[in-house]
């Protein structure tokens, strides 16, 4: 099966290790991942607080070039995912882009990683290349906001409780750990300009994680990653108290089930310490 | 800034709740203060004005109270409060439309570095097509904290970097033609 792939800025950058996991995975699972030629930035979250149209035709542009390849795109990173869901209807409601001259038609469905993933590969063929299964690990799954909310932008049937992560997690034979926080904002953007704010919403999460009896946190996102895995040290040393919960990108657990030698090298980028648990349990 | 744009234009034209209702396309005026919308914020711990004090101040034409609000700055673009709001009104949307009015009239100096984090990043897309994360931050950091806010994320940076997560240097521009004329047509309608 082939669809079009909208990467985004930060799996080129702080993000590797979710790109280079997904890759592996999607190549694994027969599913082919065509690369938007010459994409460029979505916009993120500047673009709308500045101005409409220019959100909408930086998101555009993209779009403009997935509808040429006419297939199911998708779109790994939630604030991406956004994005150009946003543009999308915006366009088909009528609006326009500004400094392009093409018309969008739009033929195609975006899906961010693990909807595409689960929808369009499915359970039996997902157990189907099992060769280790995650037993004995007991992640809470966590998606944040952008890829569910609001759901007149994202289609997300249930807004309020996805489960695409969670039902690829189980598939995969690990033990998950219900939790009301699974679309709760982790303040990823606001974690440059009110810091120490954010920090307290990360705080929130991994209490909340570890109250839920979970051993390790599953993201679907770069940037609810990289926030929740990177200040753990800091929330460390500002409330005097422990934390080391591991935040694995779900694609990352896909490879340790279907035998990606690779791994370890993306597990290394992790700021906090990622690889423990997974030897504990016998899975690496 | 702000003091520039009154000297050259004299005093902006007052903003009214039909101001907001026009730029935002948002039914302002269908909110019934039920507080849906507060009562799911991850925010309001930090805000001056709960988001439905938001709405209410604007039907009363209180628009200078939320265009100078934190609020504004604070809210996390999470969308709660759009997804729950019983009469459709995008919340997250009015947000934008008030940031959009706040940067365009002069944001007060305890709230600055969120109009100059969006301003850097969107130069850098401007300049790339696709934003680098490493001179983002830097020039962000560097411009909203000086010499010794980017000292405090250097160390961040360097992490980064060393684990193989950051690319030291840009790519070639991105986008070509396109991107230049998305952003010259938007300049131009200033
Ligand atoms: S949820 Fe909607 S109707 Fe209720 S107070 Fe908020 S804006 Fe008003
Ligand atoms: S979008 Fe902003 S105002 Fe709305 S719930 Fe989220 S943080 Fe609060």
């Amino acid at each position: 099966m082939k669809v079009s792939y909208y990467p985004g800025c930060s799996l080129d950058g702080t993000a590797i290790e979710y790109n280079k996991s997904l890759q592996s995975t999607a190549r694994c699972l027969g599913l082919e991942l065509q690369e938007l030629p010459d994409w460029t930035c979505c916009g993120a979250s500047s673009a709308h607080v500045t101005d409409d149209k220019l959100a909408v035709s930086l998101a555009g542009r993209n779009l403009l070039i997935a509808d040429k390849m006419g297939m199911d795109l998708m779109v790994p990173c939630a604030a991406c995912f956004h994005r150009l869901k946003s543009a999308d209807k915006a366009l088909k409601a009528g609006g326009s882009l500004q400094g392009l001259e093409q018309k969008y038609q739009g033929h195609f469905k975006i899906k961010s990683g693990a909807d595409l993933i689960w929808e369009n590969i499915g359970e039996r063929a997902l157990a189907a290349k099992i060769k280790k299964p995650l037993a004995g690990l007991h992640p809470v799954c966590y998606y944040g906001c952008l890829t569910v909310r609001p759901p007149k932008i994202t289609d997300a049937p249930d807004p309020e409780n996805p489960m695409a992560m969670d039902e690829i997690m189980r598939t995969l034979g690990a033990e998950v750990k219900n939790w009301s926080f699974k679309a709760d904002c982790c303040g990823g953007n606001i974690m440059l300009t009110h810091p120490e704010l954010a920090k307290k919403m990360v705080k929130k999460l991994l209490d909340m994680a570890l109250e839920a009896g979970a051993d390790c946190i599953v993201a679907g996102c770069p940037l609810c990653q990289s926030n929740l895995d990177t200040r753990q040290r800091e929330i460390m040393d500002e409330n005097g108290q422990p934390y080391h919960i591991p935040v694995y990108y779900f694609t990352e657990l896909m490879g340790l089930a279907y035998g990606d030698p690779q791994v370890e090298n993306y597990l290394n980028k992790h700021f906090t310490e990622a690889k423990t648990l997974l030897k504990q349990k016998d899975l690496l | 800034m702000a003091v520039n744009k009154r000297l050259k234009g004299g005093s902006p034209a007052p903003v009214t709740r039909q101001t907001i209702e026009n730029l935002s396309g948002e039914q302002i005026s269908t909110c019934y203060q039920c507080e849906k919308c507060s009562n799911g914020c991850p925010m309001t711990f930090a805000m001056d004005i709960a988001p439905h004090q938001v709405l209410h101040a604007i039907q009363l034409g209180l628009t200078d109270e939320v265009i100078n609000s934190d609020t504004i700055w604070v809210c996390a673009s999470c969308e709660t409060c759009t997804t729950r709001c019983p009469n459709q009104i995008d919340i997250a949307h009015v947000m934008d439309t008030l940031r959009q009015l706040s940067t365009q009239r002069g944001v007060k100096a305890s709230q600055r570095k969120s109009p100059i984090f969006h301003k850097v990043f969107l130069s850098n897309v401007k300049k790339l097509g696709r934003m680098h994360e490493l001179s983002m931050v830097a020039e962000f950091a560097l411009k909203a904290g000086g010499i010794r806010g980017l000292l405090k994320q250097s160390g961040f940076g360097l992490k980064m970097l060393s684990k193989g997560k950051m690319k030291l240097i840009p790519e070639r521009f991105r986008g070509g033609k396109e991107i230049d004329n998305i952003f010259r047509e938007a300049e131009n309608k200033k």
